[in-house]
């Protein structure tokens, strides 16, 4: 901080309602600004129809028509274990020396690039093998627990440590810093093993055979009977994983994954040193290095680095930019509406305001609502209403939403009210909600950089966001095209993720990260 | 060391998979219509060629135009059935790969552009340039029919790119696809392979009091069956002769309707020059 306060003073908790209030206000405004600009058109000229028909698939699910549903659902785990095990490994080596700049700069690149995106790349290099799902979905998690390990390491409490006399930092590390912070470890790679399995079943979208591939076939065919029972089978794989996880029996899952679907590839080399060499340079820089064998090498540079400039300019004003524009309009809208969401939605899932019964329910949507991918939620409300910003707010926000609406619910079972405390709306805004609301703003912070990436990938369904030219630039075989959007889809995540770093810091917010 | 035990086994699999995947000869095909049915026509294709060409044969389904094309560049697999475009691009990126056989019916094939019933459009002759303004849907971003020619011929006639002719322009993803959008009124105009028009008009899919054509395009040339130039090498001398054969010998009228083409001719990739000159114009791909 600043201004240097006296240790004595209490944590400046109470002066900081009105920063919470200023924040809220902001994110308010800037998302009310966004609506001007947003397209909400509903294209549909009759959208009831399709959903009397998703209706009537829900009630009617069909798990006999496809044979495919087994081998599908092995398929989603055996990239998400593989994935996820990858992944574990590979960041928590990297947050052995996470206190390193490049380490941290390096983990917060690749985990800024969507597994979608790490899929389409990887396609190009290895085909649609299951080395490609498994790096797609092992590469930005690497990057994600990386950071969630580190923090989790430094966090840990550094007596134990101090009171050794010995000076070998793995033995220490080993003896006190990972015991300590072990629990937490596995507890959020656990969580993230969850996410491994929505990732792994959105990869289907792009041609891997997960669920996602079946689910894209039948509804977008159609066939509500058929997407029903997948969409039964995800729900069901999802909210039994605390039966079926077990410590002991990871192992034996990870090598039946692995023998299931060994990762194997189709790789040549040419393919490799071609798509590195020319594919993701620049077109107007290829075959550089010919003209520059000529007597006018020095000419022909500024001619190239002209043509570079033209390239990038037209790249920039036709597709960066309103590829960014659309990206920040629609995440902003998405972030508030998740707010609004979470905080309608809370009580559901709180001793406070209902009976056990009716929370379970109440709890069940929140679960549904928070293990159906927003890929997947966006893509069902596409057919609904059409290609314009609406369905992709409603996705992200019913997701994001229902997973804080979720933590929300368990955080305020701790608060103890009084036994006359009022009931009602009067409890929930007067009781409730003040006690609430500096929790509810660090998840919601939180899911900032998780809202932002997303809003990137919904892109690909046909909404004018960076995902939708960078799935353009795939469909061209730009590949130079490709890389450029991705990495500033990087940046923008990078970006709105050390805002709200910031903006936490700022207004003394915490959270644990095996919550969320 | 973990890590590295993993990076070894993944070599190792890598290195054992390259062998064991030699013998099959594989194909895809682009996605441009309900998957499900190219399932169905693609299985039976693939069983006629392992009886004729005495190897085994296996179709993979991709999900997009460019998920089948990026399969070809890669080996993954060695024979296609592309659009024009695609199969330009497919031959582009490729060196050495042929087009080989043509539906008879892909010599002059055409695009029609239909119109939601609320637009008040009806078939005349004459580009429809009533249709400026309108939300407009292509199939996906990579097809002939459902985008190539007609965003030519947008760019022709309106003097617009669609981005600005329209009110709003989608990529549907395939011609199913569009048809349904067209016909919900999701989109009031949209542009669709002519085949899977007539093909959905037959089976009853089609409500003519909601969706009808407007206006069909000129003709040009587009689907083709596209293979790598490395099949004689992997598979034995005149092993491209053969396969050709096979496609163009297809009479069993089951196996065609499936397309749904009369038949197989052969073609040669210079057949194709119009599209990649098309593709150029409009900037889909560098000179």
């Amino acid at each position: 901080m600043s201004h240097c306060e006296p240790i004595h003073r209490p944590a400046p908790v109470a002066s900081s309602a009105s920063g919470l209030r200023r924040v809220s206000l902001v994110l308010a405004l800037i998302a009310i600004i966004c609506l001007f600009f947003a397209d909400l058109e509903t294209y549909s000229a009759n959208p009831w129809n399709e959903l009397a028909r998703m209706g009537a698939g829900l009630i009617a699910p069909n798990f006999w028509s496809s044979q495919v549903i087994i081998s599908a659902v092995l398929n989603t785990l055996a990239f998400a274990l593989q994935g996820i095990a990858l992944a574990a490994i590979a960041g928590f080596l990297l947050a052995l020396v996470y206190r390193l700049f490049w380490v941290r700069a390096f983990c917060a690149f690749i985990r800024a690039i969507h597994e979608l995106f790490w899929a389409l790349i990887f396609i190009q290099l290895f085909g649609l093998s299951p080395l490609t799902g498994l790096l797609a979905i092992a590469i930005p998690y690497a990057g994600t627990l990386a950071k969630i390990y580190g923090e989790l390491f430094e966090e840990t409490d550094p007596e134990p440590r101090n009171n050794l006399t010995t000076t070998k930092s793995l033995s220490t590390f080993f003896y006190t810093t990972l015991p300590l912070a072990w629990k937490p470890l596995t507890q959020y790679t656990s969580y993230r093993f969850e996410c491994a399995i929505r990732s792994s079943i959105v990869l289907g979208f792009v041609g891997l055979p997960t669920l996602g591939f079946h689910l894209e076939t039948a509804l977008s065919e159609g066939q509500y009977s058929d997407a029903a029972a997948l969409l039964y089978t995800l729900l069901a794989l999802i909210a039994t994983i605390r039966w079926w996880l077990k410590k002991s029996l990871l192992p034996i899952y990870l090598l039946a994954a692995i023998i299931y679907l060994p990762p194997t590839a189709i790789f040549h080399w040419s393919t490799f040193t071609q798509f590195f060499t020319v594919d993701i340079i620049p077109a107007p820089l290829r075959g550089a290095e010919v003209s520059l064998l000529g007597n006018s090498a020095a000419a022909s540079w500024g001619v190239q680095s002209a043509e570079l400039c033209d390239w990038f300019m037209s790249l920039w004003s036709q597709q960066i930019l309103p590829g960014i524009c659309n990206t920040l309009i629609l995440s902003q809208i998405a972030l508030v509406v998740t707010g609004l969401i979470a905080l309608l939605c809370f009580p559901l899932n709180s001793v406070l305001f209902f009976k056990p019964l009716q929370r379970y329910c109440g709890d069940g949507l929140l679960i549904i609502g928070r293990t159906i991918p927003e890929y997947l939620l966006a893509f069902i409300a596409l057919l609904l209403v059409g290609p314009s910003m609406l369905p992709a707010i409603a996705a992200l926000g019913i997701h994001n939403g229902a997973i804080i609406a979720h933590l929300l619910g368990r955080f305020s079972d701790d608060i103890s009210l009084r036994d006359d405390a009022c009931h009602g709306i009067n409890r929930y805004f007067y009781e409730v909600l003040p006690r609430l609301y500096r929790q509810f703003l660090a998840f919601l912070l939180y899911r900032w950089e998780v809202i932002m990436r997303e809003t990137a990938i919904l892109g690909m369904l046909g909404i004018g966001t960076l995902g939708f030219y960078i799935d353009s630039a795939f469909e061209e075989f730009r590949f130079d095209r490709a890389m450029l959007l991705i990495l500033c889809a990087a940046l923008l995540n990078i970006g709105a993720d050390f805002l709200a770093r910031q903006l936490r810091k700022q207004l003394h917010l915490k959270t644990t990260p095996e919550t969320l | 060391m973990r890590l590295l035990t993993v990076y070894t086994a993944l070599l190792v699999s890598l290195s054992l998979s390259l062998h064991t995947q030699a013998e099959t000869f594989t194909f895809t095909a682009i996605p441009d219509q309900d998957e499900s049915r190219l399932q169905e026509r693609f299985g039976k294709v693939a069983d006629y060629l392992q009886e004729q060409l005495n190897v085994e044969v296996k179709y993979i389904p991709v999900k997009s135009y460019a998920a089948a094309v990026t399969a070809f560049r890669n080996n993954q697999v060695q024979l296609a059935w592309f659009g024009g475009l695609s199969g330009v691009q497919a031959r582009e990126l490729t060196e050495g790969s042929e087009a080989i056989a043509q539906g008879y019916e892909d010599q002059f094939f055409t695009s029609y552009f239909i119109a939601h019933s609320s637009t008040g459009l009806s078939k005349p002759g004459a580009f429809p340039s009533e249709i400026r303004g309108k939300t407009f849907t292509f199939g996906s971003k990579g097809s002939t029919s459902g985008r190539l020619m007609p965003e030519f011929y947008i760019r022709e006639y309106l003097g617009q790119a669609p981005e600005d002719a329209f009110k709003r322009v989608g990529f549907s993803g395939d011609h199913s696809r569009t048809i349904a959008l067209v016909q919900s009124g999701v989109f009031e105009v949209g542009a669709v392979n002519y085949k899977v028009w007539e093909k959905e008009l037959a089976s009853g899919t089609i409500d003519l009091n909601e969706v009808s054509v407007i206006w069909s395009t000129p003709q040009y040339p587009d689907y083709q069956w596209t293979i790598r130039g490395d099949v004689d090498t992997r598979w034995g001398e005149g092993f491209k002769n053969k396969v050709q054969q096979a496609l163009i010998n297809i009479t069993d009228p089951d196996l065609l309707a499936a397309f749904p083409r009369q038949s197989f001719v052969a073609t040669t990739n210079d057949d194709y020059a119009p599209i990649k000159s098309t593709a150029i114009a409009i900037g889909l791909i560098d000179e």
